[in-house]
């Protein structure tokens, strides 16, 4: 590598600057909408238009140095937290977001026991224990992953309904039990994992008279942090993600909306001029702790599929 | 009997002596008699406590059939019923109203019933095994299993049992029930065509029939939409899977600084919720959206560009905000593999003097095509099952054709929660549900075979 000729140093060294230009315009490109909704969210007036995103003390001196330049636009941008306190603090509006937010809250806190007990205890079986059934369930499993998931989603709701869930304080029940009811289907990745905890551990306690549940409960669980709380985050963001049953599950039913259902009904026609600002404060709030989250759910992705136990 | 012979051959592994064949040729007279008083051959064993609970199920079975179940599925063959009808009552001298039928909720209980009744064979057959078993082991000399031995076997042989009750209930009941109901819908004029709301009929394949033909408005958008759902699918699992592979390889690179930083970056846009970052772009690219804004001053154009109103520029847009979405998700599954290509390749290719764009297509390509070949297919039949990213950025639209239930840029799944939720055409929903799952079924097996091929002829192992 020492002997490198000139010119090939000096292309090496161009081509390494092209590539971090490269990036840093994808990077911009895809940070951008970010930075948009965030200055949104801190706009004041309302509307979808953006006249400009420059801060007013900056376009103030542009404006005294260079006369002609933004004719057209003669206040700029004055950051105001206005539409964060509308946000939280005008409930008796169309929009109470609190409730939404708190709505959600409730239902990903019981959807991610559930679903956290029963995709665990799928993977479980269709890893180490060996009977008639596993290979027909693991099959029905891959073919029904192939419907639309909504497709059944009117189904559902007349099941809800025929047993009362639909009405009043029930909704949250009822969405608790469409987030969660299907959700040993997904048994495929914390499967994998178990797979990789050696079954000599497993063997060695049945020697000492375990019987299957302990091996489960005392050894196998605790081995199985990162791709526990991979299962947990991953159903505690379920319901702040989806959209599609919990518009047909609430329907009109404001109480009881969740937050992307509010945040939805706010970029409607009728009230996308008034609160499209308070939209994007709202998406604001949602997205940090929602990123957070993610972040961590990677990272513990990651080792999940790592494996367990190494050697 | 062939079929138990059959079924025996392929589950040797699971070879279970006390099959309901061998209990009705070999079975004494109780174990015979369980086959109509159900946890007989139990009692006759000392098995009381799991006697009574047979008996205790097949009576609330008989007693569901006799009160509700009986009707419910006579219902379930004829459908129909009658509407709801004014009458004048003499006694009150008002006019009073019968109570209709509505034929959904008959399709409803009539499903579920069937569901319960075949719980109820599987529990019969259940049964008739258990009293087989404990015949055989009283004549055997042995003690058959007493009901704590049987509580504790499940939470050891039999865990499986206790694990999997509740998950296969919830499966059970939130989505095979339902999609069942879904699947009969398909084949009845369930639908506001005639106002067939509340009382609807069996019509076979008629829906089929009207999904195929290309003369009529329904056939005419399925077969746009399948055209657009397969171009889609291509296009956004193909330009997200390189576009995503081409930026992994460029953080990647030896000379690349800070990766950490510019991978968090790209994650960042993938962590926000989905909607979220939709339902933002959707504005943007609206009439008064900041990007004509921008277009206007800066390049003078005299209208705003009709980003949702054209379907070729909605087509395009959608497909470039999915390149915006998808890269990212691709970048975080692409590294870790990427990182796992055996150096040697590369250095061989180097000294063969290859540059980047054949090592690329060369090794690169093939390699990952390889290992993440199984993601390739999950990420295209999820692009055709797509919904948010359609249904958030264009709502399926712009609408050309007024007659027409489909808009330009409608998926099949689109376009199936349109008929149903908006429009009210169930039974062709329910159609267009089943092409859907066959469009996937054909994809997932073709590919599956064509990756396993390619497997055998070059492994890279």
């Amino acid at each position: 590598m020492k002997k490198m000729s000139k010119s090939a140093r000096i292309g090496k060294k161009t081509s390494n600057v092209f590539v971090h230009i490269l990036l840093g315009v994808l990077a911009f490109i895809w940070i951008l909408p970010i930075l948009f909704i965030i200055m949104v969210s801190f706009k004041s007036d309302p509307g979808l238009q953006v006249r400009t995103l420059l801060p007013d003390v900056i376009l103030q001196k542009v404006k005294l140095s260079h006369p002609d330049m933004f004719a057209n636009v003669t206040r700029g941008f004055i950051p105001t937290l206005d539409n964060y306190k509308k946000l939280f603090t005008d409930t008796t509006n169309v929009f109470n977001f609190p409730q939404m937010f708190l709505n959600t809250l409730i239902i990903s806190i019981f959807t991610c026991i559930i679903s956290a007990f029963f995709v665990l205890s799928v993977s479980y079986v269709m890893s180490r224990m060996r009977f008639k059934m596993r290979k027909p369930f693991m099959n029905v499993a891959l073919i029904l992953g192939m419907f639309p998931g909504f497709m059944s989603m009117i189904a559902v709701y007349y099941i809800l309904k025929s047993i009362g869930l639909t009405e009043g304080a029930m909704i949250r029940v009822a969405l608790v039990m469409v987030y969660s009811g299907g959700s040993g289907l997904s048994f495929y990745i914390a499967k994998g994992f178990f797979d990789t905890i050696p079954k000599s551990i497993d063997e060695a306690a049945y020697i000492d008279g375990a019987t299957r549940w302990q091996v489960f409960t005392r050894i196998t669980i605790p081995l199985s942090k990162p791709i526990i709380v991979y299962t947990v985050l991953q159903s505690f963001m379920a319901p702040w993600l989806d959209f599609i049953f919990a518009k047909v599950i609430c329907r009109a039913n404001k109480d009881y909306f969740t937050v992307s259902v509010g945040l939805w009904n706010m970029l409607e026609k009728e009230y996308i001029y008034s609160w499209f600002n308070c939209f994007a404060a709202g998406a604001v709030c949602i997205s940090i702790p929602i990123i957070i989250l993610f972040m961590v759910m990677q990272k513990f992705y990651r080792e999940g599929v790592a494996g367990a136990v190494k050697g | 009997m062939p079929k138990g012979k059959a079924g025996k051959k392929k589950n040797k592994e699971f070879y279970n002596p006390y099959s309901v064949t061998n209990a009705v040729k070999k079975g004494d007279i109780f174990t015979r008699l369980s086959m109509l008083i159900m946890g007989l051959g139990n009692f006759a064993r000392g098995q009381i406590a799991k006697g009574l609970a047979f008996l205790i199920l097949e009576a609330a079975y008989i007693f569901f059939m006799i009160k509700t179940g009986a009707s419910c599925i006579a219902d379930l063959i004829r459908l129909g019923g009658a509407e709801q009808q004014k009458y004048w009552n003499e006694a009150k001298q008002v006019y009073e109203y019968t109570q209709g039928d509505n034929s959904l909720l008959m399709l409803l209980f009539g499903v579920a019933t069937l569901f319960i009744t075949i719980i109820f064979i599987l529990l019969w057959r259940a049964s008739l095994k258990s009293a087989y078993k404990a015949q055989c082991m009283k004549e055997n000399g042995k003690k058959p299993d007493t009901f704590v031995q049987d509580i504790k076997s499940l939470f050891d042989k039999n865990l499986h049992k206790t694990l999997l009750a509740l998950p296969v209930t919830g499966v059970v009941v939130f989505t095979i029930l339902p999609l069942v109901f879904m699947i009969s819908m398909a084949f009845t004029n369930y639908s506001k065509l005639d106002s067939h709301l509340t009382i609807f009929n069996w019509v076979g394949l008629e829906n089929f029939g009207k999904i195929f033909s290309f003369n009529s408005s329904i056939g005419k958008s399925f077969w746009s939409a399948l055209g657009w759902t397969l171009i889609w699918a291509v296009f956004a699992t193909f330009s997200n899977y390189i576009l995503g592979m081409i930026l992994a390889i460029v953080i990647n690179r030896k000379n690349t600084r800070g990766k950490a930083f510019w991978r968090t970056i790209f994650m960042l846009s993938a962590a926000i919720p989905q909607f979220v970052s939709l339902l933002l772009m959707r504005t943007m690219f609206n009439r008064e959206g900041i990007i004509n804004t921008l277009l206007q001053r800066y390049f003078n154009l005299s209208e705003p560009m009709p980003f949702w109103d054209n379907a070729m520029l909605a087509r395009i847009v959608i497909i470039v905000v999915n390149i915006w979405i998808g890269i990212p998700f691709t970048m975080l599954q692409v590294t870790g593999v990427l990182q796992n290509i055996p150096e040697d390749l590369y250095e061989a290719a180097k000294v063969d003097g290859a540059g980047p764009v054949k090592t690329f297509f060369k090794i690169t390509l093939p390699y990952m095509l390889f290992v993440t070949g199984p993601y390739l297919i999950t990420s295209f039949t999820g692009n055709i099952n797509n919904f948010n990213v359609i249904y958030l950025l264009s709502g399926g639209g712009p609408v050309t054709d007024l007659s027409s239930t489909s808009g330009k840029t409608d998926l099949l799944v689109t376009w199936l929660y349109k008929l149903s939720v908006d429009q009210q055409y169930y039974n062709i929903a329910a159609v267009i549900g089943i092409m859907t799952f066959v469009v996937m079924a054909v994809v997932s097996l073709i590919t599956y075979h064509r990756t396993g091929s390619y497997k055998n002829e070059e492994g890279f192992q």
